[in-house]
């Protein structure tokens, strides 16, 4: 068993309740830090601790927060990124659900570290019963002193609240994400000015995801350097990989990032293998904006060096033969499954959730998805393949906001690593509608795990 | 007349009250919320004109965010909405199939609803329930690990949940 920081008490009866989680622990990382601490000796700390933000780009956490500008007389906000839309996806809402403490306790203490004295949790409007948990957790660390006027007698004041969006994906981009929190469509704005330094409401802010706050519990209780002991180089600490797509047992797992892809997905303790005894084709290992990756490069690099699930181990051989650690969405495709139809589903969402600010953006996203449903339907051209390649990389690099590579991504990895599969599409309108393409990709069998 | 009880009237204040003083206009999105839940689960041009005058914001600055957002409804819907996810994970686990057999059992495509009004068919994309799939949003909760079956029972719920309250 591998170490477990955050969700070691997820299964004890009641720990949604505060009662059951202060006496497991509970909210002793709040009055060390506000009795013990400073606000610039938690932000150490957590630069110490070498802590990586979850929500996908893996920014230092610590250095996004010695960022926030202190101008004199001006308030400063903590927003808590729960829109959790990316495909793959699940791992936040796991958090909330069944440990609302234990993000509510990382708010307090990364509130007091920032100067936040009115915190907004910003949760995607789908998780609809959510707020309720969360609101139910917070009245009850405020009847007990821990929220309010003057916790714990220190003098800091600190107000949570929970704020719903409404279905958009690119909300979950920290300034779309302040728009929406203003009120407005979610529109990301132009950078600079980052959100450090004129945020929400034109004040400082900082946007982080609920996994990375809620890692700051551990990393006040033991210390940022015994947190650093845990993992593997600048992946440190553990992460939440939500598992889901051709898996015996998809769900929320906690691993500290020393196991290999290969344990990942067929032990017991985590996937527990592919269902039906298929095999592995392909996975896509940090959620749907990530490039997709073929068996064998997924488990071995193309080194021939193990893959680990890391943020280095991951992204080994970069975009030509890597990927990335992303959001922790992991999805894996058995050989039953279409790389043609998957990508077409995907080109579909991003299409959906483009916010329309961009022309690159907006009209990409379109005639992305236009022509791979073509290609899946059997009605594709092999000339549509090196045009969907084109599209992408003329998207990539050249929108406001990263949703464009985001969408570009898949579509090139599809491509590069599976061009033969929608070739084959092509060739065979019929047959394609029939039968799927499998595990033809690999000229030697051997090279798939069964 | 579309008005407010006075309970959802403190709510509404309560909401206001989360935001920095003079930025009530944050409200926006919660309130949204509470006027279509409250009016009927669509949102009509007077539901979103009074809206507006309550956090004294011009009516375009509402509807520019109302038909921004999926989960704003600008036309009215069955009582009961099926919302189901067809995104990457869902597909993989049979999503696709889940969707036909919905539409086929009701007599409607993805976007209708049944001629009584009762059931709306939507596809949706990732709602983040991708481990537990096929799945779909119905109301405030999300119906997961979908079959045949289940979706049968769910249908048969809904009608008679409705049929109580008739
Ligand atoms: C299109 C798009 C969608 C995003 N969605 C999310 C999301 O749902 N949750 C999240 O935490 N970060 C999301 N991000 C990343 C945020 O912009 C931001 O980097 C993150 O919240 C920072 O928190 P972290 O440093 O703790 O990861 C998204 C970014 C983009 C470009
Ligand atoms: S890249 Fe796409 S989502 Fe991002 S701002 Fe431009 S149009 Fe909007
Ligand atoms: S893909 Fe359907 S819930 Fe995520």
């Amino acid at each position: 068993m591998g170490v477990k920081l955050l969700l070691d008490k997820a299964h004890v009866e009641g720990i949604r309740y505060f009662d059951v989680y202060r006496r497991e622990g509970g909210y002793r990382s709040v009055e060390k830090a506000l009795k013990e601490m400073t606000p610039d000796t938690i932000v150490e700390e957590v630069k110490k601790s070498g802590l990586r933000g979850r929500g996908g780009a893996g920014f230092p956490t610590g250095m996004k927060w010695s960022f926030i500008a202190k101008p004199e007389g001006v308030p400063r906000h903590l927003v808590c990124n729960a829109d959790e839309s990316e495909p793959g996806t699940f791992k936040d809402r796991y958090l909330m659900e069944f440990l609302p403490h234990l993000l509510i306790e990382g708010l307090i203490v990364s509130s007091f570290a920032l100067g936040s004295n009115a915190t907004y949790i910003y949760i995607r409007g789908e998780y609809a019963w959510i707020p309720d948990i969360l609101e139910q957790a917070i009245e009850e660390a405020r009847a007990n002193g821990f929220l309010g006027k003057n916790i714990l007698g220190t003098g800091f004041d600190c107000e949570i609240y929970v704020h719903r969006g409404a279905g958009a994906y690119i909300c979950g981009e920290e300034t779309a994400l302040i728009e929406s929190l203003e009120g407005k469509r979610g529109n990301p704005r132009i950078k600079p000015p980052f959100p450090a330094i004129k945020g929400a409401w034109d004040r400082p802010t900082v946007v982080n995801n609920v996994e990375t706050l809620a890692a700051v519990v551990p990393i006040i209780n033991m210390g940022g350097e015994e947190y650093a002991k845990i993992g593997v180089g600048k992946s440190t600490g553990t992460k939440l990989i939500s598992a889901c797509g051709n898996i015996n047992k998809p769900g929320v797992y906690e691993i500290d990032m020393t196991i290999s892809v290969e344990e990942f997905i067929y032990s017991d303790e985590y996937c527990g293998g592919i269902p039906n005894g298929k095999r592995l084709k392909a996975c896509i290992p940090g959620g749907s904006s990530v490039p997709i990756l073929p068996a064998n490069l997924l488990l071995k690099t193309a080194k021939g060096e193990t893959r680990y699930m890391n943020y280095e181990s991951l992204s080994d051989g970069g975009f030509a033969t890597g990927s990335m650690m992303g959001s922790g969405g992991f999805i894996v495709l058995d050989e039953d499954q279409c790389v043609v139809r998957n990508t077409y589903t995907l080109a579909r969402f991003y299409r959906h959730e483009s916010c329309g600010q961009c022309s690159p953006c907006r009209e990409g996203t379109g005639w992305m998805e236009k022509i791979l449903k073509a290609i899946d339907t059997g009605k594709g051209k092999m000339s549509d393949i090196d045009l969907l390649w084109d599209i992408q990389r003329r998207i990539e690099g050249n929108t406001i906001c990263p949703l464009g590579d985001a969408a570009a991504w898949p579509v090139a990895a599809a491509i590069r690593h599976f061009r033969d599969e929608f070739e084959w599409h092509v060739l065979n309108p019929e047959e394609s509608q029939r039968r799927n393409y499998g595990l033809a990709h690999y000229a030697d069998a051997r090279e798939v795990v069964a | 007349m579309v008005k407010f009880s006075d309970d959802k009237i403190n709510k509404v204040n309560e909401i206001i009250a989360r935001y920095p003083e003079g930025k009530q206009k944050s409200a926006l999105l919660p309130l949204l919320h509470l006027a279509q839940e409250e009016f009927g689960n669509w949102l009509d041009v007077p539901v979103m004109d009074y809206v507006a005058e309550l956090l004294q914001i011009t009516p375009i600055e509402v509807y520019e965010v109302a038909t921004f957002y999926s989960m704003y409804n600008l036309k009215p819907v069955g009582k009961y909405m099926f919302e189901v996810c067809q995104t990457g994970p869902c597909m993989l686990r049979g999503s696709d199939d889940i969707i036909a057999y919905i539409g086929t059992k009701l007599g409607i495509k993805p976007g209708e609803t049944t001629a009584d009004g009762m059931f709306t068919l939507k596809t949706v994309e990732c709602l983040g329930a991708c481990g537990y799939a096929p799945m779909m949003q119905l109301g405030k909760h999300f119906r997961e690990h979908l079959t045949k079956e289940k979706v049968d029972q769910l249908i048969e719920e809904c009608r008679s949940k409705a049929a109580q309250n008739n």
